[in-house]
C-alpha cells in the first residue's frame, strides 16, 4: 500500500542524501575521532565540518554545539545544568505546553522541593506572558519555553520571551525541536542561553540530538565521562548520525523557502477543504502564529483513535490528541491546557508535512476522510440519522 | 501502535448491528463524551423470550466498537437469563481478546447490558451505589470492588485499564490500593498481631522492613534513615540527606514510616525522630 506519511512532528523519512552521508561511517571510516592517526582524523573531521553545518543554521558559532543523543537528553541537560550552576535557586518557570522531555522533568524537580510555575494558555494556545513575567524573581533558575508546540504548531514569541528572562540574569532554555528546519531562527539576534534540537524531526536519524550553549552559559555535563564535546558531554561521538545530522541541517536550510511556501500552501489547502466539507469541525491552535507544516484539527462526538485506525486502513498516517492513543484515559495536556471541549478534544487529529509531500497526498485525505468522520458519527450516540443532536 | 487481533479489526472495520432499535424492549445508556466513550445498546425479544435483535450506537476508540459489535452478536438468541450471565471477560474473549488498557471497553458493554436488562425488567432504576472514589471518571468503591473481583486484579494500574478509575489526577490511588489490599487479604497487622514479638525479634524486624520497604523510596529522593533505639513501641529514628531538611519529613516520618513499620511489625508502633 502508498504510505501517505502526514505525522512529521512524530518523525521524519530519512532523507536520501542524509543516508549517503551517513553509510560510510558504519564501514569504511570506524575511527574513533578521539584517536591520534590520520585514520581517524578523518572522522574528527567529520565531525567538526557538521558542526559547523548545524551552527550555520541556527546562527550560532561552532564551539556552542553539543551533540546529545536526542531532544529529551537536550532538554533534560539544560534544566539541570541551570540547577547546578544555581544552587541557592529553587524555581523554575515552564509552560502547561511543554513536550514531557521538559514538562515531566518539572515534575521531576517539584518533587525534589522546587517550586515550579508552568505558565498557562488561552484557548487559542497562546501563552500568558504577563504571568510569566510576573513569576520572573531573584529565586528563578531557568525559564524553559519551547518554541513551537508539537500538538498544534503554535509558535512562541521566544526574542521577546528570552529578553526578558534576560534582563533578569535568568538563564533561558528553549526547546526547539519543532521549530527548527521549519522556520527560519538566528540565535545570536536573540538572548536564548540554550537551545535542543532532535535529528529526526528534520529529516536527520534517531538517536542524535543538540543542545546549544550560548558561549558564556555556565554549564555542567549531564553525561559524565570523558573530554568529548569539550568535556560538555561524554561519550564517543555517535559519529555517522552526527554527520548525518549535519547534512540535514544543510538541507533544511536549502528547503527553508519551500516549507514556508509550497508546504504551507498543501497545509492550508488540506485543512481549509476538511473544514469545508467536514461540519462541526474546528482549528486547534493559533493560525496567526503557527509553523507552516502543521495542522490540529477537532471533529466533534467522534473519537482519535477510531478516526486514525481508519486512515490507517488507507496508508494514512497522523496522529490524535484522544486519550485512547497513548493508552492514558485523558486527551492530550496540551488540548486540556487550551480549554478544547472534550467533544472536540477526544476527536483531535494532527496532520504534519514534510517537503516529501505531495499535492496528491492531499487529494487523497481530502477525499476519504470525510466519509470516515461521517460514519463514525452515524455510528455514535450522540447522532441521529447522521445529525448531531448537540450543537457546540 | 495497539495489538489488536484480527477479530477486533474485523468488528471495528465491519461492526454488525449498528443503530437503534425503535420498540426496543431493553435500553440502556452508559458512558459520556467527557469519558471518552459512550455506548447506547437496545434490545428486542422474540414471542418465546430470547432475544431477536440487538442493536448499538457507540462513541469511542477501535476497541470500544468492536466490543459493542460483538456484545450485539452474542446476545442474539440468548434469553435474558442467559445474557444476565455475560462477563466483560466473555466479551474479550469472543474477540479473542482485548489489550490490557482496554479492558474498560468491555466492561462498558457489560454495564450497557445490565442497564438494559434492568430497563426491560422495569425495575427502578439503579442508583449510583457506593461512595464516588475517582472523581474524574465518577466511579464508586462498590464498582471497583465488583472489578477486582470479579477479574481478579491485583494492582491500580489493572483497575485504571478494566474501569478507568485512578486514571486520571490520581488523588484515589491511595484509597484503591486500600480496596485491593482488603480483597487481597493482605493485612499484614492482623497476621503480626497474633505473634507477640521479643525485643530482639522486634528490632530485627524492624531493621528489615526499613531495608527493604522503606529505605529504596527514600534514597530514590536522595534520602535516607537510620533506626536509633527502640524503646517498648516507641521508634527511634534519624532521617539522613534530603529527608533530613525536607518541610515534609513529619509526613514522610508519619504516613510512610510508621504506617509501613505498623503493617510489617506490629500496629502499635510510634515512630519519633531523633534529631542530630
Amino acid at each position: 500500500m502508498n504510505i501517505i506519511y502526514l505525522d512529521n512532528n512524530a518523525t521524519t523519512q530519512v532523507a536520501p542524501e542524509v543516508l549517503e552521508e551517513m553509510l560510510p561511517y558504519f564501514s569504511e571510516f570506524y575511527g574513533n575521532p578521539s584517536s591520534m592517526y590520520n585514520f581517524a582524523g578523518q572522522t574528527a573531521h567529520k565531525l567538526e565540518e557538521a558542526r559547523s553545518k548545524v551552527a550555520s543554521l541556527l546562527g550560532a558559532s561552532s564551539e556552542e554545539i553539543v551533540f546529545t543523543s536526542c531532544g529529551t537528553e537536550s532538554d533534560n541537560t539544560a534544566i539541570q545544568t541551570a540547577i547546578l550552576s544555581n544552587p541557592d535557586k529553587k524555581h523554575i518557570i515552564t509552560t502547561r505546553v511543554e513536550h514531557p522531555a521538559v514538562k515531566n522533568m518539572g515534575e521531576y524537580l517539584s518533587g525534589k522541593g522546587y517550586r515550579v510555575t508552568s505558565v498557562p494558555v488561552d484557548s487559542k494556545g497562546r501563552l500568558d506572558l504577563d504571568y510569566l513575567y510576573k513569576n520572573l524573581s531573584d529565586d528563578t533558575a531557568i525559564v524553559s519555553v519551547m518554541w513551537a508546540n508539537n500538538e498544534t504548531g503554535v509558535i512562541f514569541p521566544i526574542e521577546e520571551i528570552a529578553q526578558a528572562v534576560k534582563e533578569k540574569g535568568i538563564v533561558f532554555h528553549t526547546d526547539a525541536v519543532q521549530a527548527v528546519g521549519k522556520i527560519p531562527i538566528d540565535v545570536s539576534s536573540t538572548s536564548v542561553d540554550m537551545l535542543s534540537i532532535s535529528g529526526h524531526k528534520l529529516h536527520g536519524p534517531k538517536g542524535i540530538g543538540v543542545l546549544y550553549v550560548r558561549k558564556g552559559t555556565k554549564f555542567f555535563p549531564f553525561m559524565i565521562g570523558g573530554h568529548q564535546e569539550g568535556g560538555r558531554r561524554g561519550g564517543t561521538e555517535n559519529v555517522a548520525s552526527i554527520a548525518g545530522l549535519g547534512k540535514a541541517c544543510e538541507l533544511a536550510a536549502a528547503h527553508m523557502e519551500e516549507e514556508n511556501t509550497r508546504v504551507k500552501a498543501l497545509r492550508d489547502r488540506l485543512e481549509s477543504e476538511l473544514l469545508k466539507r467536514i461540519p462541526n469541525a474546528k482549528i486547534n491552535g493559533d493560525t496567526d502564529n503557527r509553523l507552516p507544516n502543521t495542522t490540529s484539527i477537532g471533529f466533534d462526538y467522534v473519537e482519535g483513535e477510531s478516526i486514525l485506525l481508519m486512515m490507517n486502513e488507507l496508508g494514512i498516517c497522523a496522529s490524535s490528541g484522544s486519550a485512547c492513543t497513548s493508552g492514558s484515559l485523558e486527551p492530550s495536556h496540551v488540548l486540556r491546557a487550551m480549554g478544547v471541549p472534550f467533544t472536540a478534544a477526544h476527536g483531535s487529529i494532527r496532520f504534519s508535512l514534510s517537503v516529501y509531500n505531495t499535492e496528491k497526498d492531499i487529494d487523497v485525505v481530502i477525499e476519504k476522510l470525510p466519509p470516515i468522520i461521517q460514519r463514525l458519527r452515524e455510528m455514535s450516540p450522540f447522532c441521529e440519522a447522521g445529525n448531531l443532536k448537540l450543537e457546540t | 501502535m495497539w495489538e489488536y487481533t484480527d477479530k477486533v479489526k474485523d468488528h471495528f472495520l465491519n461492526p454488525r448491528n449498528v443503530g437503534v432499535i425503535d420498540d426496543a424492549d431493553g435500553t440502556g445508556e452508559v458512558g459520556s463524551l467527557a469519558c471518552g466513550d459512550a455506548l447506547k445498546l437496545t434490545f428486542k425479544l422474540d414471542d418465546n423470550g430470547k432475544i431477536n435483535d440487538a442493536k448499538f450506537q457507540t462513541f469511542g476508540c477501535a476497541s470500544a466498537i468492536a466490543s459493542s459489535s460483538a456484545l450485539t452478536e452474542m446476545l442474539k438468541g440468548m434469553t435474558l437469563e442467559e445474557a444476565e450471565k455475560i462477563t466483560n471477560d466473555d466479551i474479550a474473549a469472543y474477540l479473542g481478546g482485548l489489550p490490557k488498557e482496554k479492558m474498560h471497553c468491555s466492561v462498558m458493554g457489560r454495564d450497557a447490558l445490565e442497564k438494559a436488562i434492568v430497563c426491560y425488567r422495569g425495575e427502578p432504576e439503579k442508583k449510583i451505589e457506593g461512595e464516588i472514589v475517582c472523581e474524574c471518571f465518577g466511579v464508586t468503591d462498590l464498582e471497583i470492588e465488583r472489578v477486582i473481583k470479579e477479574n481478579g486484579l491485583i494492582a491500580i494500574e489493572d483497575v485504571t485499564d478494566y474501569i478507568k478509575a485512578g486514571g486520571g489526577c490520581g488523588n484515589c490511588h491511595e484509597k484503591i490500593q486500600m480496596t485491593l489490599d482488603t480483597i487481597m487479604g493482605k493485612d499484614m497487622s492482623e497476621k503480626k498481631k497474633a505473634v507477640k514479638l521479643t525485643n530482639i525479634q522486634k528490632i530485627k524486624l524492624i531493621e528489615e522492613t526499613l531495608e527493604r520497604e522503606i529505605k529504596p523510596g527514600l534514597k530514590q529522593d536522595g534520602g535516607n534513615i537510620e533506626l536509633v533505639d527502640v524503646d517498648g513501641d516507641r521508634v527511634f529514628v534519624k532521617l539522613l540527606g534530603t529527608c533530613a531538611g525536607c518541610s515534609i519529613s513529619q509526613v514522610t516520618l508519619k504516613d510512610y514510616v510508621e504506617k509501613k513499620l505498623r503493617e510489617f511489625v506490629a500496629p502499635d508502633l510510634v515512630v519519633e525522630e531523633v534529631k542530630s
